[in-house]
């Protein structure tokens, strides 16, 4: 399967990563190798083959239904560029 | 448990300018699952705290966090499961649903795409009149919600807080077996009550805690069926996806004017497209949301931040084993231990409050009069006052004293209404205060028979018209029971004013 230069541009947005147009054919290019190698992958018969999630059996960590964290907002918040009554404030984002 | 025969009801037909339509309508449910932590972090669930305080680094998507999953959300996920009789699946997984928007500060959702933890079920969905229809239940997956944006403090920016943002939620998915607006509404309040009943969602719409996304789609007439015995989706109309509704007026209010909508559409030659689309109830109109099309492209794959998650046949049991009794099989049992009607016994059973304050009032005493009383006086009273069961002033051993008194004919029904009056305002027991206020019926003859005397006696003239014409023979009643202060029994004064009028 090839990439075009007009699916790597909407990959690009989806991820909302800027990429510059002259850069486009170069990346679809790329991205058209990586699924070379996917489609050789896909040649290997793994008819029955459970999927492999973990190297060692190991099961997936739980933990219990209490409150162990939070009352931080001050914290949550140092990092946004714009917060303003507790909230983070961002540009207008409106359907 | 009773076995209840339903008729089917008879699919909602529109009639557009060339044909007549039938409407084939499915619901996604997100229920958010009632716990104390979030789904993968261990702040707290309480709705309305201050903005951005319940908040792990978990949930602002901090580099390095990663997500461990809270045991009682997949517990409650799993009850509601065998709450709509569905297969629990041993082995599910998490997928990574990707999407930008700015309270979802991950850039994705942790969702169950690919192996839900819960699989096919059923609802019976009641109409009334004896009209029910199974809706079939595809799947029930575990994902997280997202944060609320506020778009009204300011008129530049949009505020986010990020307090649900992780909070873990179910999305039930129907098969489209939904066939009207009313029985779209109907379906919703029937997964309301039952998982309600389970204690696994608290069903809170107006705080957003169960909302629908509504797919509808029209069809000729016939072609459903067709759909039915193959399953192919193709004899069936392009759906459209309402999203996000709270209300079941609005549920059907706007699955109404989508259906409309295609109608005109495709009659005057257009076609559906399939897209998701909002409704607007100011205008009564839905319209495309262009932008979420345009990130449709959600680019699943398993979340390589947990492993699969395995839980066992034996722990499923025991959650079974704690399952309460249901609506179906509740309503079921009170019609046939307390020889309720049909509606009663529904009206009785909408939640388990009223179900239990019933049942505690009826034990022992006669279940009609008793859900008459529960119903019409206890509800439309505490309707009044916009209190739910929970904040009822009157206890069932209260209600059921008063029903006593009116069963052994110490007190009439008209009394009765006074002393419930009392006892809801004053509190009390309702024997006592009959004592104390000598509200008791007077059922003794000799003091009636001296009561209507008298006023036979005041009131010649009335006696005259009463005796051409029998149906002036409740004037007199009325004046018996004045001068008794209602306390005369009724049957007792009839009698004698008919007896004395005649004699």
């Amino acid at each position: 399967m090839s990439i075009d230069v007009e699916t790597a541009a909407r990959v690009a947005k989806l991820a909302r990563i800027k990429v510059e147009p002259e850069a486009l054919p170069a990346l679809a290019q790329e991205f058209s190798a990586i699924l070379g190698f996917i489609e050789q992958l896909n040649e290997v018969d793994v008819e029955g083959v459970e999927p492999m999630t973990s190297v060692t059996p190991m099961r997936l960590k739980r933990r219990v239904d209490v409150v162990t964290d939070g009352n931080q907002q001050e914290k949550v918040l140092a990092n946004a560029p714009d917060a303003r009554e507790g909230f983070f404030a961002v540009p207008k984002v409106v359907e | 448990m009773l076995d209840l025969a339903y008729d089917t009801p008879k699919p909602r037909v529109i009639s557009g300018a060339k044909h007549d339509w039938e409407l084939v309508i499915g619901l996604e449910v997100h229920a958010q699952v009632q716990s104390n932590a979030k789904l993968f972090s261990g702040a707290s669930t309480t709705f309305g705290a201050e903005p951005n305080s319940n908040v792990a680094f978990v949930d602002s998507a901090m580099p390095g966090m990663l997500p461990v999953i809270n045991e009682f959300c997949v517990e409650q996920a799993v009850r509601t499961g065998l709450g709509l009789k569905a297969k629990i699946n041993l082995n599910s997984a998490f997928d990574r649903k990707n999407y930008f928007y700015p309270d979802l500060p991950q850039g994705y959702q942790i969702s169950q795409l690919y192996h839900p933890i819960v699989g096919e079920g059923e609802v019976l969905v009641e109409l009334g009149n004896g009209l029910a229809r199974i809706v079939r239940i595809e799947r029930i997956h575990l994902e997280q919600d997202a944060g609320k944006s506020i778009h009204d403090m300011d008129p530049n920016m949009s505020f986010v807080d990020l307090n649900r943002t992780g909070v873990a939620l179910m999305e039930i998915v129907s098969r489209p077996d939904i066939r009207s607006p009313e029985e779209a509404a109907a379906f919703f309040t029937k997964l309301r009550q039952i998982v309600r009943y389970l204690g696994t969602c608290d069903g809170n719409m107006q705080n957003g805690s169960m909302r629908a996304d509504v797919n509808v789609s029209i069809c000729r007439v016939g072609q459903y069926e067709k759909y039915q015995e193959t399953q192919d989706f193709s004899h069936l109309g392009t759906r459209c996806e309402i999203k996000n509704m709270n209300s079941m007026r609005f549920i059907q209010a706007a699955i109404e004017v989508e259906a409309r909508r295609q109608i005109a559409l495709v009659e005057g030659g257009g076609e559906v497209v399939q897209e998701t689309r909002l409704y607007d109830p100011d205008k009564g109109e839905t319209r495309s949301m262009r932008s979420k099309e345009e990130a449709h492209d959600y680019r699943y794959f398993p979340d390589p931040d947990l492993l699969p998650l395995e839980i066992e046949q034996s722990w499923v049991d025991d959650i079974a084993a704690t399952l309460p009794e249901l609506p179906d099989a509740k309503k079921a049992r009170f019609i046939n231990d307390f020889k309720l009607s049909d509606y009663d016994a529904s009206v009785l059973t909408a939640d388990v409050e009223s179900a239990r304050f019933f049942e505690e009032t009826a034990t022992g005493r006669d279940g009609k009069i008793t859900a008459n009383w529960v119903i019409n006086e206890l509800f439309g009273r505490l309707k009044k006052e916009g209190h739910d069961i929970s904040a009822s002033p009157v206890s069932p051993a209260q209600l059921g004293g008063i029903i006593d008194l009116i069963t052994s004919d110490a007190i009439s029904g008209k009394i009765a209404k006074d002393l419930f009056e009392i006892v809801y305002t004053d509190g009390g027991d309702p024997a006592q205060i009959v004592e104390d206020r000598g509200m008791k019926q007077v059922t003794d003859t000799g003091a009636i028979e001296a009561a209507v005397d008298e006023i036979i006696a005041a009131n010649p003239a009335q006696v005259e018209k009463a005796r051409a014409n029998p149906k002036l023979a409740g004037w007199f009643v009325g004046q018996v029971m004045k001068a008794t202060g209602g306390k005369a029994n009724p049957k007792a004064v009839n009698q004698i004013v008919a007896r004395k009028l005649n004699g």
